[in-house]
């Protein structure tokens, strides 16, 4: 909780705030995602009801309640990437990770998502691990990818 | 054709971040011309510059600050949205990454003229690695003199702020964006009031999107009217494109209003990929229309395009080959849309579901003209009745790609997808 009261006072326990709030709490929480005790007290420094709070965080893609693996790798569906063979990555990555998309895999390794268009239009098809995006990718180079991931487990 | 680069002239060549950098390599002089004017002078040129905003509504620029600068309130706000979300797009994340000093003179400008203290600088969530080179560049620039206070020496203060967003397509749109600086969900407010009026905190709030401020310190170094020769009559100046698709040399391009769509695909693109034959293009990203090989030769320029029915809108080409099916297209086109309506209003949160479901049909060939008809009434309900641009635009590819292949909606509802994309066929990929 201390690292809740820290964040709020960073941003000066500002209504206007919250969502940069939400997202520092949200990094720093580990398993990238935002515990019910963290939301409720956030909710009451900033004196707004829970529930607004948690419209906030439904609102927007970026927000999760439940925990989503080491690895959140996101694939790109929109029109460039889906030319360009996006539906082939997410079969690629369900059938080499045993997962569907929305799902975690069981050791907690991996998160697949499928994702908006985050600009990487120029090397679709793309993926986005955390901050990291790779693009123009082919099977052997998802392979990689993915096996450089566990090996930095 | 005259090389004119404005906006990428710095792109790899400047550490992003370096003030110093920035003005070896030009920068800055804009500003320094800007605060020996008059703000109603510097808005003259901006007017004969024939700037039309970047962001894909193309409102006449310097109208929009003539009439921001006449609000009679305090304080006012400078907000720059950089929340570059149409598929399609990645031109902004080009300036915010490589050249952000440009974009925080072009602001910088704007302040001096409105007289704003506090401006904010709306990046969309999945950039957050280039958040903190803006950031970083608004510390160099407040060290350096040229943000805070008394800048340049001329007793004006400017703060500039840069504002996450979390993850929403919606909040692309001005009075959207503004409820989500303002820490809500980000649905759109409605219209009037007009956020010059009343935007953030309910404060008088210019709004532009980031390659819109990036023109401005070019506009007052050079003056409007050298600015705006560089385009076409009606079209002032020059462009960012991003190109993408089936095409040879995908990424962002500058050009000079007036270039013919072809011109860019062919000799700037290189041309289809893999010596395939060109199907449509779609301009402006999901949102904007689809045009066949016979509108090639139109050019980019407003008026132009209009003329035939297309807009510019945030300056996404994309290049689709003939391998590619129409249904299955804009069955991506019509899932992202689907997904990132803010559900405020009825026609957009359920005329997305219902095309969708609809196209859905067709590509598993259950589809019927009736289904076709639907779409076409559904679309223009969308079109007239939506509450924001969003879902106005929304069914713009459907109601294009309609106009255009109308008989290869037809062949699906008999049970054909010559192109095997569509589950249907026994060659498809499902």
């Amino acid at each position: 909780m201390e690292k809740v009261v820290g964040v709020l006072q960073k941003y000066g326990c500002a209504k206007e705030n919250l969502i940069q709030i939400m997202l520092e709490l949200q990094k720093l929480s580990g398993n990238n995602c935002l515990p019910k005790d963290w939301v409720a007290k956030v909710a009451e420094t900033l004196e707004l009801p829970l529930s607004k709070v948690y419209g906030v965080i439904t609102f927007y893609s970026m927000f999760h309640t439940e925990p989503t693996g080491k690895y959140f790798i996101e694939v790109c569906k929109s029109g460039p990437c889906h030319i360009a063979g996006a539906e082939n990555v997410l079969h690629m990555l369900e059938k080499e990770l045993g997962i569907k998309p929305g799902e975690t895999t069981p050791d907690g390794c991996f998160t697949l998502t499928k994702s908006s268009c985050f600009g990487a239009c120029d090397i679709a098809p793309a993926i986005k691990i955390g901050e990291k995006v790779f693009g123009n990718l082919t099977k052997d180079k998802l392979k990689e990818i993915i096996s450089s991931c566990r090996e930095g487990l | 054709m005259e090389d004119i680069k404005i906006l990428s002239a710095r792109f790899g060549k400047i550490k992003p971040d370096s003030v110093e950098e920035y003005i070896n390599a030009g920068g800055y002089e804009g500003l320094k011309k800007a605060v020996t004017m008059q703000q109603e002078e510097i808005i003259e040129e901006m007017k004969k510059s024939n700037l039309y905003g970047r962001g894909g509504a193309a409102y006449p620029t310097g109208i929009k600050w003539e009439q921001a600068y006449a609000v009679k309130k305090d304080p006012k706000y400078l907000v720059c949205n950089a929340d570059e979300g149409e598929p399609g797009t990645f031109k902004d994340k080009r300036i915010l990454a490589e050249d952000p000093l440009l974009l925080i003179e072009g602001m910088t400008i704007g302040a001096y003229i409105m007289g704003a203290k506090e401006g904010y600088i709306y990046i969309r969530g999945e950039y957050s690695a280039i958040q903190r080179i803006v950031k970083s560049a608004i510390e160099n620039a407040k060290k350096a003199g040229y943000l805070g206070t008394n800048i340049l020496g001329k007793g004006f203060d400017f703060d500039l702020h840069v504002v996450s967003g979390a993850g929403a397509y919606v909040c692309g749109e001005n009075t959207a964006l503004v409820e989500s600086l303002e820490g809500k969900q980000g649905r759109p407010r409605q219209k009037p009031p007009y956020v010059k009026n009343c935007g953030l905190f309910q404060m008088p709030t210019i709004l532009n999107n980031v390659e819109t401020y990036s023109c401005i310190p070019c506009i007052v170094n050079v003056g409007g009217e050298r600015y705006s020769s560089f385009g076409t009559e009606f079209s002032g100046g020059t462009k960012l494109l991003c190109l993408s698709g089936n095409v040879v040399n995908r990424g962002v391009y500058e050009i000079p209003y007036g270039l013919t769509i072809r011109e860019i695909i062919y000799n700037l693109g290189g041309g289809v990929k893999d010596g395939k034959k060109l199907k449509f293009v779609h301009l402006g990203g999901s949102s904007g229309s689809c045009l066949p090989e016979s509108l090639l030769d139109t050019r980019i320029c407003y008026d132009d395009l209009k003329k035939n029915g297309l807009s510019l809108g945030s300056g996404a080409v994309l290049v689709v080959d003939d391998s590619n099916c129409v249904v299955d297209y804009l069955k991506a086109v019509m899932e992202f849309f689907e997904e990132e309506s803010c559900g405020k209003c009825t026609p957009c949160r359920e005329g997305n579901q219902r095309l969708l479901e609809l196209l859905e049909k067709l590509s598993q060939g259950r589809g019927t003209l009736a289904d076709i008809e639907k779409m076409k009434s559904i679309a223009q309900t969308m079109k007239m009745t939506s509450f924001c641009g969003l879902g106005q635009s929304a069914p713009t590819a459907l109601v294009t790609l309609l106009k255009y292949f109308e008989n290869e909606f037809i062949e699906h509802t008999a049970g054909k997808c010559a192109n095997g994309k569509c589950s249907m066929n026994s060659k498809g990929v499902n």
